[in-house]
Parts: structure tokens; sequence; C-alpha cells
């Protein structure tokens, strides 16, 4: 495809067939072996190797000094990983849920975000909250909320969100990297859905850039992480009725990449925006915004979204009816095609 | 619980000393520290509450009969450790060596009050409650992991300790043997609410015991017990020990803040037995023969002229600048951001 954006691999020795969350887990390894500063935190991360087994032999391989297990305590994790990256360490805290966050909100909202703006740069907390994400694993409650637009509206924290093996190493290197808090959320439905050659060794995509993961010429289809299948899935049902959709994965959610979306948008006038998280205050506003603001002229038809709906996410029997669907999805696909 | 945590004093109301192991430790020098700096910073306090009044300051917090409490714990630290305070605590981060310009530019609105010297690890006072000590305990976390003999303190007040983060904080520190000392000035007050309804403990150092770590309750009023007990504290951390919770028992002279009214809470004669801490610390002085009137006329004069030379410069220093508003909310501005401050520029320029 002419449009995707991959970094050069830059240490590629050789490559490995990896689920996401082995990706992950690559990504830590890969950055605890070069960076004597990188520390891994989390509740069952160390000798239980994570919930979902994404630090899996790493405080066997690098002892449980760097990857460390703490006490039951969100804020706790995050204000002391304050205090560690202020000081010169590079955390990598897992919420083990991001329905679990919230006892850290204030932390993060308050502190993590603001550090360097209430300072003008003479402290920075460079550090990554990791967190899996979403509904669709039949999970108990309170395990699979979409909550991201609560941290995009939180200036001063990016936000990442990878739907696939490859990028999900990639960025979560760039996180590690970057100079400013990261939330890298993980889609925890697709930890083990597919596999993809992923680089040994450090490589990074670069965070702030979507990447077409199809090319099309009626509609845009933007989604990020859990999302993605979804989306694909809705536009080989929609290609058999004719409708060639291009797909936009943004894998970042702060900043937005809105080159990739204007670009899009302007070649096929048509858009449909697909997040699984609550439609009111969702990003599928900023993203709204966003051709609004460059591609109004373009268009030849409303944008459509299709979103989780303003309830909290239910109990497990329902949540199949609350996660969009690739029906729903081609619903959108036909709206705005036949305007 | 009052009796297992009694209260430590080295000197009594009346400035004599009660604890006469403390007699080889007190030199002259010590003594006429502390009462400069608690001169000094009270001096900053009057000072500041009068330009509020006047217009020429925003909202401030006062911490006049708090002085003992953080002079003594600010000059029992070393010279690199970390500090943690609240937006009471400028006097504990001015005798640790805070800007006296800039901190009258934070209670100014400014950004740059935030800023501290080069050198001087102390972070920007915490508005939210509680939530530095965690920090605190991060950072001092990260100094046990690179070996140094550095600690680092949070300061916070009673209210403090009926937050969350309180507890993670000092479950984390005690868990990983950080070096740090939890300073806990018990003034009495959380804005309007008293002590007795924010706890049902007698004492805050007893909440020590559920994390398995020493815990003392000082007076907080007496300058010697807060120093000599904060460096036993720093001492104990630095050796390895991990973190100490103090209670350093104070009383806030005056109001919450500029826009509080505690007449509206407080009985009136509460706190009238309460003897203010630079007082008891110039009885000492007259009681063992260091109360020098002319040195006291000099510290006087010259810090009358400090804080009179910092509240001009506050006044003269340059205006805000726009742009910080947008430039170091990242460390590469977004294109969006960027797109924003442009535009917002342009308008400002009339375009």
């Amino acid at each position: 495809m002419a449009m995707e954006i991959r970094d050069i691999p830059q240490t590629k020795e050789t490559t490995q067939l990896l689920t996401m969350v082995q990706a992950v887990n690559d990504g830590m390894k890969t950055m605890l072996e070069l960076d004597e500063k990188t520390l891994i935190l989390g509740e069952d991360i160390g000798k239980n190797g994570g919930v979902f087994r994404a630090t899996e032999g790493l405080q066997e391989r690098f002892g449980a000094d760097r990857v460390i297990d703490t006490p039951l305590s969100e804020a706790g994790i995050i204000g002391t990983s304050i205090g560690l990256a202020v000081n010169g360490f590079k955390p990598v805290a897992e919420m083990q849920f991001l329905g679990f966050i919230y006892p850290a909100y204030e932390q993060i909202m308050t502190h993590v975000s603001r550090i360097r703006m209430r300072t003008m740069g003479h402290f920075t907390v460079p550090m990554v909250i990791r967190a899996p994400y979403g509904a669709g694993i039949r999970a108990p409650e309170v395990h699979s909320d979409s909550t991201e637009a609560l941290f995009t509206h939180m200036p001063g924290l990016k936000v990442v969100c990878p739907s696939s093996p490859y990028d999900a190493k990639g960025l979560l290197i760039a996180a590690m990297e970057d100079p400013d808090p990261v939330l890298f959320l993980e889609t925890m439905r697709n930890y083990r859905a597919k596999r993809e050659d992923v680089p040994a060794g450090k490589y990074t995509v670069e965070i702030g850039k979507g990447k077409k993961v199809k090319e099309g010429t009626d509609v845009t289809l933007i989604a990020w992480g859990a999302m993605i299948p979804v989306v694909e899935k809705a536009a080989e049902q929609a290609e058999k009725k004719g409708i060639s959709c291009e797909i936009i994965d943004l894998r970042t959610l702060y900043p937005l990449d809105r080159d990739i979306i204007a670009e899009s948008v302007q070649k096929t006038g048509r858009a449909v925006i697909v997040h699984e998280a609550h439609s009111t205050g969702g990003l599928g506003n900023d993203i709204v915004s966003i051709i609004n603001d460059t591609s109004f002229l373009y268009l030849r038809a409303p944008i459509e979204r299709v979103t989780g709906f303003d309830v909290p996410v239910p109990l497990f029997a329902l949540e199949d009816h609350y996660l969009p669907t690739p029906a729903r999805v081609v619903q959108g696909i036909e709206k705005v095609v036949h305007f | 619980m009052k009796t297992q945590y009694p209260m430590k004093k080295v000197i009594d109301d009346e400035g004599n000393l009660i604890d006469s192991s403390y007699k080889d430790k007190i030199d002259e020098q010590l003594v006429r520290d502390f009462y400069y700096h608690m001169t000094r910073i009270r001096t900053f306090d009057r000072k500041a509450i009068s330009l509020q009044r006047q217009g020429r300051l925003g909202t401030y917090a006062p911490f006049e009969g708090q002085e003992a409490s953080q002079v003594g714990s600010a000059l029992s630290l070393g010279a690199d450790d970390w500090v943690f305070p609240t937006y009471r605590d400028h006097g504990a981060t001015l005798t640790y060596g805070a800007d006296m310009i800039r901190t009258y530019l934070y209670w100014n609105g400014r950004v740059e009050g935030c800023v501290p010297p080069e050198g001087k690890k102390i972070f920007p006072p915490a508005v939210p409650i509680a939530t530095q000590i965690p920090q605190a305990a991060g950072a001092a976390w990260a100094e046990k992991r690179k070996g140094t003999n550095n600690a680092a303190i949070a300061f916070f007040g009673d209210g403090a300790t009926s937050e969350g983060d309180f507890h993670e904080g000092l479950n984390f520190a005690s868990i990983f043997k950080a070096p740090v000392v939890f300073f806990n000035q018990n003034n009495g007050y959380a804005i309007s609410v008293p002590i007795e309804k924010q706890m049902n403990s007698e004492t805050i150092a007893q909440k020590s015991v559920a994390y398995g770590i020493p815990g003392v309750r000082i007076d907080g009023n007496d300058c010697f017990a807060v120093y000599f007990e904060t460096k036993k504290a720093f001492d104990y951390a630095r050796s390895g020990n991990g973190p100490t919770l103090i209670e350093a028992v104070t009383w806030r002279t005056g109001a919450h803040t500029t826009a509080d009214d505690p007449s509206k809470y407080r009985p009136e004669d509460q706190g009238k037995d309460v003897v203010d801490p630079l007082l008891r610390l110039e009885r000492f002085m007259k009681n063992y023969g260091c109360w020098d009137e002319a040195w006291v006329a000099d510290i006087q004069e010259q810090l009358k002229e400090e804080v009179e030379a910092a509240v001009e410069a506050m006044e003269k220093f340059p205006k805000a600048n726009v742009e910080d508003l947008f430039d170091h909310v990242f460390a590469e501005l977004p294109a969006q951001l960027a797109d924003q401050k442009e535009s917002y520029l342009a308008h400002l320029r009339g375009e």
C-alpha cells in the first residue's frame, strides 16, 4: 500500500511471528535490555507475569528490582512513578484494566499531565501507563471500559492505541522513549487474535501518525484499536455490495493525525467514524471537527458515527449489543453512500 | 494513644530547656539560624497578606503559627534532598532555598513561581490534597535505587491523612523502604473541619503502626523538637530503614486563605493559649543569654529590606508571556496546539 507508514526497523536482525500481547512483552523486554533506567511496575506483573501474560518472563530475566510487583494501589503506582520519572527513571506502569485506572485519575490529571507546564519544563515525567481496554471478552463488570476520551481531554498526555502486533511494539518503544507521558491502550479483545511478523530488537512507530490499512474510493472508515477488525469485516461486506472502503487506523488518539484524515476524506467525500466508547463526548466528535475544519467542502454526505451507546458498559450478557458490529458499520456506510 | 505517642518537647512554653540531653546539641549559631529564618518567613507571610489586601497579590495561604515546624524541618534537610510541599509550606521552601521573588510570583498567578532555583529539588506545591505523598515516596525510592544518600520530605496537613493517597504513599514507602520523611503539620483544622471531625484516632502519629514504620508526635511549635526529630528521621531513612511519620502539632493562627473567615467555624478563644513559636524562641534566647537586641534589630531591618526588595522585583517582573500558555505542555508542540497558538497570536496582533 502506497500510503502505509512503516518505520524501517533499526536493528532488524530477524522477525518473529507474534501476537499483540507478545509484541507488547517484546517491546518491554527490548527496552529493559537497552536502557537500565527502564522499570516495569504494576499489580501481578512480576511473578505472575500479568493477568494477560503481557509481562511474562520479564521478572525472571530482569529481576524483581526492575520488574516490580506493587501493592494493589493505582494512585500509589502512578504517584510513585511520578517521583521515579522526575528523578531519572523511566517507569512503565501497568493498570490491570483501564476500568481500574480511576483511583489514579487524580494523579494523572493534576500532576502527570501538568508537571512540565507547571514548571516550564524544569521537571518532566516521561512515563508510560499501559492499560488493557475494551469489551468483548466476557470479562466481569468494570473490566471492559473504553474511556480514552477522558484522557484525550487531558492536555499534556499522549494517548496511543495500536491494533496490530507490529504497531504495538513499535509504538510502545516510541512511548517509552517519548519525553512526555503516554497512555498506552491495549485492545485485550485482539491480544491474541492474530499473529504478525514483528522485528526482533528495537524499532519505533511514530506517535501521532495514523496508518491507511486499506485503500478505497467511496467512503473513509476511521477507527482504532479493537474496532479495526470490526471495520475490516464491514468493509469486506460493503465491497460485496460494490462500495469501496478506505480504512484509516488512527493508532494515536492524541495528538490526532489530521493530515491522514483530511487527505482520505477529501478523496472519498464520505466518512464513517467507529468507536466502542460512548457516543457523547467520544473522540468521534473531535474527528468530526477535524473533518469540518479541513474538508467541509469535499463532503458528499453528513459524517456518520457508529459508537457504543451512552450507557455504562453492560455486564457481558449484553456486551455484544453494546459494541459496534460489522452490521451496524455497514448500515452507517450505506447511509453515507446513499445519502 | 496520646500516652503511647507523647508529645516530644525540648523547650517549654516559657522557653526553658526541659530535656537536658539536648544541652550540648544546641549552640548559639543554631539558635540564631532558627530565629533568623522564623523571623524571615514571618516577615514574608505578613507582607503577603498585606499585599493581598491591597490587591497586589492573589488569594494567599498564610502559615503564621507554623514557623517552627517549617523552619525546623527545612533546616534538617540535606543539600540534595527532595522537597514536596503543599500550598502552605512556602515557609519551609523559602528556608530551604526557594527564591523569594518567585515565591511571591507564584501567589500572583505566575507559573515562574513553580520553577525552583537550579540544583534545588523543590517540587511545585501540591494543590490537590495528599497527592504529593506517593510522589515523594517515588522520588525517594529513585534515590535509593541510584544508591545515593539523598532522601525526600513530604509536607502535608491533618486533613490529608483522610485521603487515599496518604495511605497509598505510606504503604508504598514502607514496602520499598524509601528514604522519605512524612512530615505532617497538624494545625487543628482542614479549612473549617476540626481534627476531631477529621479522624476518630487521637493522634496522627499512631497511624504509623499500620505501616510498620516509626511514628513520632512532636510539639510543632518547638523548633528544637522539630529540628532534632526530623533530623533523626532523616538519619534513619538514610541508613536504609525507610520512612518515618512525624506529627508536628501546631496551630494555624490565621485563616485558611485570605478568602476564608475562620470566625465562622472557630470559637473565638480557641488557640489563645498557644504560645507563638517565635515568642517561645525569644524567651529561650533570653533565658539562656543569647538574646542580642542589636542583632535582632539588625536582622529585622535586613529582612524587611529583603522582603521589600522581593516585592519590588515581583512587581517589576516582566509581564507574563502569552507563548508560555502553549509552549510547555509538551516537549514539542503537537500540530493542533501549534495551530491554536498561531491563530491566537494572530488574533492578538489584530489580524
